[in-house]
């Protein structure tokens, strides 16, 4: 779960966490147990569209503002380390 | 001084905008070290701003509604090359492009922005002990904490450092503060307020709203950032239907539904109601005897004033904190992996990008984004993801035909804020579990998106303050303002608490 969530625990932490997590998903037995047959799921509280606007170019956010956030820049980009060798 | 009496006092000559702001930055530099309600107190923009509003009314320009107002902002809304940090080491120092359509909404109303107030990182918690920044004290009591996730917005209305807050809520994090500061939080509608530049925690629950010392006060903050914003396509295009005049309206004739499964399973006696359902088979843990006498006593104020009271059940409502517990880290976990050290905010660098991916969210966030973030992971993992989070979707449409059905029968709910008055520091931050019971009577109005708002109403036991709930359907923000307003004037009224 860590690896998939770009995260890094130490033992002591892991087991810290199992534990919370644990307490966590016993209370949500009751929802675990729950017999949903039947029942359509939401998971937006309204009936969700595509919304269009008209394709005009308008002002948008400033590149230079954007990229005087950004940890590393080169060229107008962003800049990373290498993407490709080991993975963590 | 209320917000509205600071409006009209500004728009009339009688007070400079810029007197006001020195009045409230004063404060704030006085006391705030004592409450730690603001991450960021931005005194030069705020006079500047203040003169702008002065210069305005001096050249005759029609006044804002909000015309020299003081007002903090949630540390998760962005301003435009302000620091916005959400309490988080992950994005401190950054300084976002854009302004929150709420901020652009506030400015045109003529309200000053007086801070950015401390909030549980990236909205997740209680207590707001969760802060990167330390935590903010309540100012009843600065041994307990104001609640969270908004609570430095709490504290700041509580102590008299800005005269309107605002907050975002995704479980709870407006009206419980709201509730334990002793001050009136709103919940909008989901879809009613722009969510264009609030940072974003668990987007189909999220929603930003006021905190006031009156419910005037709220109504008038709430009325200047709603309406349809073309940068939110979650944002409901629909016109708005004035509030004001609804306040002094009373509640005659209104049908008010007392929530048993929110008010400890046994119902209060509700007075001359119709007696409990037979069916409630419990309700959700941890509500305490003397929040649910207050309960009772705003439920006999209704009634004293018109209103026809009964119990009602919504049996899926003690479901709400399980589903809850799952939908939103799920959605978090999914939010937060923007925070890659790519575009912005921190990174820790490495050799390759995945390690520096690992390394930068590692350093960046603390123990409870963590747990919100595994949590959500694996809620939505492959083998889990039908057990929990699909089940817990199917758990919010069960509440939202329950909530539907009951709305046939009653015109608004009453039930507890928050479970407690306001707890010691540190009470609950050894136990996600416990801290997490705080939100249960607060999440089924996320789940569904219906609005929802605590209004001051007596004391605790311990002499601290208690907040009762009025919730209505979706839409019906005039309603339960109006509820609310009838609330208020008895809870202030002679003689009576607080």
């Amino acid at each position: 779960m860590a690896r998939l969530a770009r995260l890094r625990f130490s033992d002591e932490e892991l087991d810290e966490l199992a534990a919370q997590l644990s307490a966590v998903l016993d209370h949500a037995a009751d929802v675990e147990a729950l017999d949903v047959s039947g029942i359509e799921p939401t998971s937006h509280p309204q009936p969700l569209s595509d919304v269009a606007r008209a394709d005009k170019v308008r002002p948008s956010v400033s590149r230079a503002e954007v990229l005087a956030q950004a940890p590393s820049v080169a060229d107008g980009q962003f800049r990373v380390p290498p993407i490709l060798g080991e993975a963590p | 001084m209320t917000a509205g009496a600071i409006a009209a006092a500004v728009a009339a000559g009688e007070r400079t905008a810029r007197s006001v702001a020195e009045d409230y930055l004063d404060r704030i530099a006085a006391d705030d070290s004592e409450i730690g309600a603001f991450n960021l107190v931005l005194v030069d923009e705020a006079l500047a701003a203040a003169d702008r509003v002065d210069a305005a009314v001096a050249r005759g320009e029609p006044p804002g509604p909000l015309c020299g107002v003081p007002v903090a902002l949630k540390d998760n809304l962005c301003t435009r090359g302000i620091p916005t940090t959400c309490s988080s080491r992950m994005l401190e120092g950054w300084r976002p492009p854009y302004n929150a359509t709420v901020v652009e909404r506030l400015r045109a109303a003529g309200a000053v922005v007086v801070g950015k107030t401390n909030l549980d990182e990236f909205a997740m918690g209680s207590s707001t002990e969760n802060s990167a920044f330390g935590p903010t004290r309540n100012p009843h009591d600065t041994s307990r904490v104001p609640g969270g996730s908004s609570g430095g917005s709490a504290a700041s209305v509580a102590a008299g450092f800005s005269a309107l807050a605002l907050g975002s809520d995704t479980g709870g994090s407006i009206r419980q503060p709201a509730a334990l500061c002793g001050v009136v939080g709103m919940k909008p509608t989901y879809g009613r307020v722009s969510r264009y530049g609030l940072v974003a925690f668990a987007s189909s629950l999220d929603q930003i709203g006021p905190f006031a010392a009156t419910v005037a006060d709220a109504a008038a903050c709430y009325e200047a950032i709603a309406g349809h914003d073309p940068l939110d396509s979650t944002s409901i295009d629909q016109p708005l239907e004035p509030i004001e005049d609804a306040l002094a309206e009373g509640v005659e004739g209104l049908r008010v539904g007392v929530l048993a499964e929110l008010c400890g399973g046994a119902p209060p006696e509700a007075p001359a109601g119709n007696g409990a359902p037979a069916d409630v088979s419990r309700g959700v843990e941890g509500v305490a005897g003397d929040v649910l006498s207050r309960v009772r006593d705003a439920a006999e104020t209704l009634e004293r004033a018109g209103a026809e009271v009964r119990t009602v059940s919504v049996p899926s409502a003690v479901l709400g904190l399980s589903a809850y517990y799952l939908i939103a880290p799920a959605e978090a976990s999914s939010n937060l992996a923007r925070y890659d050290g790519v575009r912005y905010g921190l990174r820790v660098d490495a050799a390759n990008a995945a390690e520096m991916n690992v390394n930068t969210r590692t350093a960046g966030f603390g123990a409870e984004v963590k747990r919100r973030i595994m949590l959500g992971t694996y809620a939505l993992s492959a083998g889990y993801y039908d057990a929990f989070y699909g089940k817990a979707l199917r758990v919010r449409t069960l509440m939202l035909e329950e909530f539907a059905a009951v709305y046939n029968d009653v015109d608004v709910l009453l039930c507890p804020t928050a479970p407690t008055t306001a707890f010691e520091l540190g009470a609950k931050t050894a136990d996600p579990l416990l801290m997490y019971l705080n939100d249960v009577c607060t999440i089924p109005s996320n789940l569904t998106g219906h609005p929802a708002i605590s209004v001051p109403f007596g004391r605790g036991d311990d002499g601290l303050p208690v907040g009762v709930q009025i919730m209505g359907p979706a839409l019906s923000e005039r309603l339960i303002f109006r509820v609310a307003a009838a609330l208020e004037r008895t809870a202030t009224g002679e003689g009576s608490a607080p």
